[in-house]
């Protein structure tokens, strides 16, 4: 099983004929994602990569039945792809896209609501690395060699620290169900607590990592649901022990401008609400193989 | 994006933000003309750094006579002014504001921020001005009256006519401080702020209000559509590293120890930066290479770096995903000839073991390490030379 994807999930590109999104398709194809077609405004008609290209994400839901996307879509018409996406009542987006400003996604995440919550459109990032279910299908822009097909899902908000314990996992024979790149914006399509709800629901993983960093409040809220209703180990881990505050680290999301919003906070509430917090990025591989020692 | 009091000021009152007259002197000449030409018999002169707490840092200072205007425009121009939001180093004073000082009755606080809990704009205010919001929060949050911006329809009047009664104004003041309030919101919104704080909003005794001081934030993704705002930047407010680093797309923060940092990813690049703390060692820096380490960017990242010349040790740390390895080997090659402090190389993800064979076979004093604990502790241990 998995979460959110899998090798039968019809999948489109929005902005599929740029080269970000060519490339990345062609990448997601050769994983095994079945990809269906895609939609750059104007080139509808055409064929790329062997697959159908429309102007609209309507039309091609129409043609191809597809349920989910990935889009590589510029920062200015960003907000405008997702909204499209939602309108086309795509159950899944995943937006790629680094760069877009905070108060489109408020737009975006108020527009969402417009649908009741069990038709809700589920946005995954933006500025993630996208989605993977270890050895089905690939809605992103991970390296797919780095993850062998197992129990443990990831969610994490850094691509980079979520190929990191992916890779410590492998090299100790843990395999991933799902991994998910919520991203590194401040206002973003889905938080921890939407994927951790997927993840305990989901009967083949038996374990969950989430891996936060400064800013924000969704480590903290997570930690409450997780102790309130999982049944699952989690373990967690926090980036960002020696950052300055009031300093963006890269991530636009990324900075101490509150109360709780420091990782050495967030790592003591993760620890207060039962999760096994890593006490290293070195040894976030090694805390999952414990946290599964204490699955039955 | 920050910009100074009197751009904030300028941005504002265009939106109807009622303002004291005020203009910017670059010299103590100019501050006494600029208060000549404002007339009155009371002025503040302001020091206009990208910081607040300037009042306790003598940034601030009322004065009653030309003499003093000039003195204190004298006292503040080309000096660097620390305050407990800049510091050590400080900003660099460039420019003052003048300003006619009047009296007030009351002083009170004006803030917007977009709230990450939310995911919406909130509008909050309280009867103590003059102080940090934070301390008001903490001594009394019973005094801080807030509402939340429903994105579908904006900020609607009643919602600042109830701020603005929660305030304890009167009528005549209610009704100037709801088109301050709807004032903020609508720059806030049409400017893509991040944040806009009037601390303090004072009230007049003829119950006008003034924006006392104004501070305004900017949302960096959205500059490319509000150019009028992106023409505010001052980097001479900015660490100059910092700027050079942004133009050649490279994200990075100085920081204050002797160990330079070259990573992919913001995540990992924190995760590194921490895990050098475990082994005993303090980080340089923060920077991240982003997806495409081409050999010019990994050049240009030593380069900043090394800029740096605290700097004993390099850790550069690489998990290349869509990147090769072999690739990120040859820029680090190239850019580490002729180094001349010890270089500690992790690379992981594609190509791992051909990107290796390139910097063992380049015959330089280049350091590997195989995972995140072996490079921080060689790293630590070769800063400590």
């Amino acid at each position: 099983m998995s979460i959110l994807i899998d090798e039968k999930t019809r999948v489109i590109v929005q902005g599929f004929t740029g080269d970000k999104a060519t490339f990345h398709a062609k990448e997601m194809i050769a994983y095994g994602t079945r990809v269906v077609g895609g939609v750059t405004p104007g080139k509808g008609g055409q064929m790329h990569l062997d697959r159908p290209v429309f102007d609209t994400v309507k039309d091609a839901v129409k043609v191809t039945g597809a349920e989910a996307s990935i889009a590589f879509v510029p920062p200015p018409y960003a907000g405008d792809a997702l909204m499209e996406a939602a309108d086309a009542s795509l159950r899944l987006v995943c937006i790629i896209t680094d760069g877009i400003p905070a108060q489109d996604m408020m737009r975006v995440k108020r527009y969402l609501m417009r649908y009741p919550r069990e038709n809700r459109t589920m946005v995954v990032g933006p500025n993630c690395a996208g989605i993977i279910s270890a050895g089905r299908a690939m809605l992103g822009i991970m390296p797919g060699h780095i993850y062998t097909r197992g129990n443990v899902g990831i969610v994490s908000r850094s691509g980079t620290l979520g190929y990191e314990a992916a890779a410590q996992m492998k090299a100790l024979g843990i395999g991933v169900s799902t991994s998910v790149g919520i991203g590194g914006d401040p206002i973003n399509g889905s938080s921890f607590l939407d994927h951790l709800a997927l993840f305990e629901k989901d009967a083949d993983t038996k374990a969950v990592i989430m891996i936060g960093e400064i800013g924000g409040p969704q480590e903290a809220e997570a930690s409450a649901w997780i102790k309130a209703n999982m049944s699952k180990p989690v373990v967690g881990y926090v980036a960002g022990l020696t950052a300055p505050k009031g300093r963006r680290m890269g991530h636009a999301g990324a900075i101490i401008s509150a109360e709780g919003d420091t990782a050495a906070e967030k790592a003591d509430i993760m620890r207060s609400f039962g999760l096994h917090v890593a006490p290293s990025a070195a040894e976030l591989g090694s805390t999952v193989a414990k946290a599964l020692t204490k699955v039955l | 994006m920050d910009i100074h009091e009197y751009q904030a000021k300028e941005l504002l009152s265009g939106f109807g933000v009622p303002i004291a007259r005020g203009s910017v002197a670059y010299s103590p000449d100019q501050a006494v003309f600029v208060a000549t030409e404002l007339g009155g018999w009371h002025w503040a002169v302001k020091a206009q750094i990208h910081s607040g707490g300037r009042g306790k840092a003598g940034g601030v200072k009322l004065c009653r006579t030309y003499h003093e205007v000039s003195d204190a425009a004298k006292e503040m121009l080309g000096k660097r002014l620390v305050t407990n939001q800049t510091g050590p180093e400080g900003k660099v004073c460039q420019r003052v504001y003048v300003e006619v000082a009047e009296p007030f009755e009351r002083e009170l606080y004006l803030g917007l921020v977009l709230d990450r809990k939310l995911q919406r704009i909130r509008v909050f205010a309280s009867s103590e001005g003059g102080m940090e919001i934070e301390e008001i929060a903490r001594r009394n949050p019973g005094a801080i009256h807030q509402i939340q911006v429903e994105p579908a329809v904006g900020l609607q009047p009643f919602q600042a006519r109830e701020i603005a009664f929660g305030l304890g104004l009167n009528i005549k003041q209610v009704s100037r401080a709801v088109a301050t309030i709807l004032g903020c919101y609508r720059a806030f919104r049409d400017l893509d702020a991040t944040m806009v704080e009037i601390n303090p909003l004072v009230v007049t005794k003829d119950n006008r209000l003034l924006a006392l001081d104004a501070k305004m934030s900017f949302d960096d993704n959205a500059l490319f559509r509000r150019p009028a705002v992106a023409e505010m930047r001052d980097a001479a407010q900015e660490d100059p590293r910092e700027a050079q680093a942004s133009q050649h797309g490279l994200n990075y923060v100085g920081l204050s120890g002797d160990i330079g940092c070259i990573i992919n990813g913001a995540g990992l690049a924190m995760a590194t930066m921490d895990m050098i703390k475990y082994a005993g060692g303090e980080p340089a820096n923060f920077l991240d290479v982003g997806g495409g380490a081409s050999p010019e960017r990994v050049a240009e990242a030593f380069r900043l770096v090394l800029s740096d010349r605290n700097v004993k040790a390099i850790l550069v740390n690489i998990f290349a995903g869509i990147n090769r390895c072999d690739w990120v080997a040859q820029g680090v090659v190239q850019a580490a000839t002729g180094l001349k402090v010890p270089l500690i190389v992790r690379l992981a993800g594609t190509h791992a073991e051909q990107g290796d064979r390139i910097i063992r076979d380049s015959g330089l004093p280049i350091i590997g390490a195989t995972d995140l604990a072996d490079a921080a502790k060689k790293a630590v241990a070769a800063a400590r030379g």
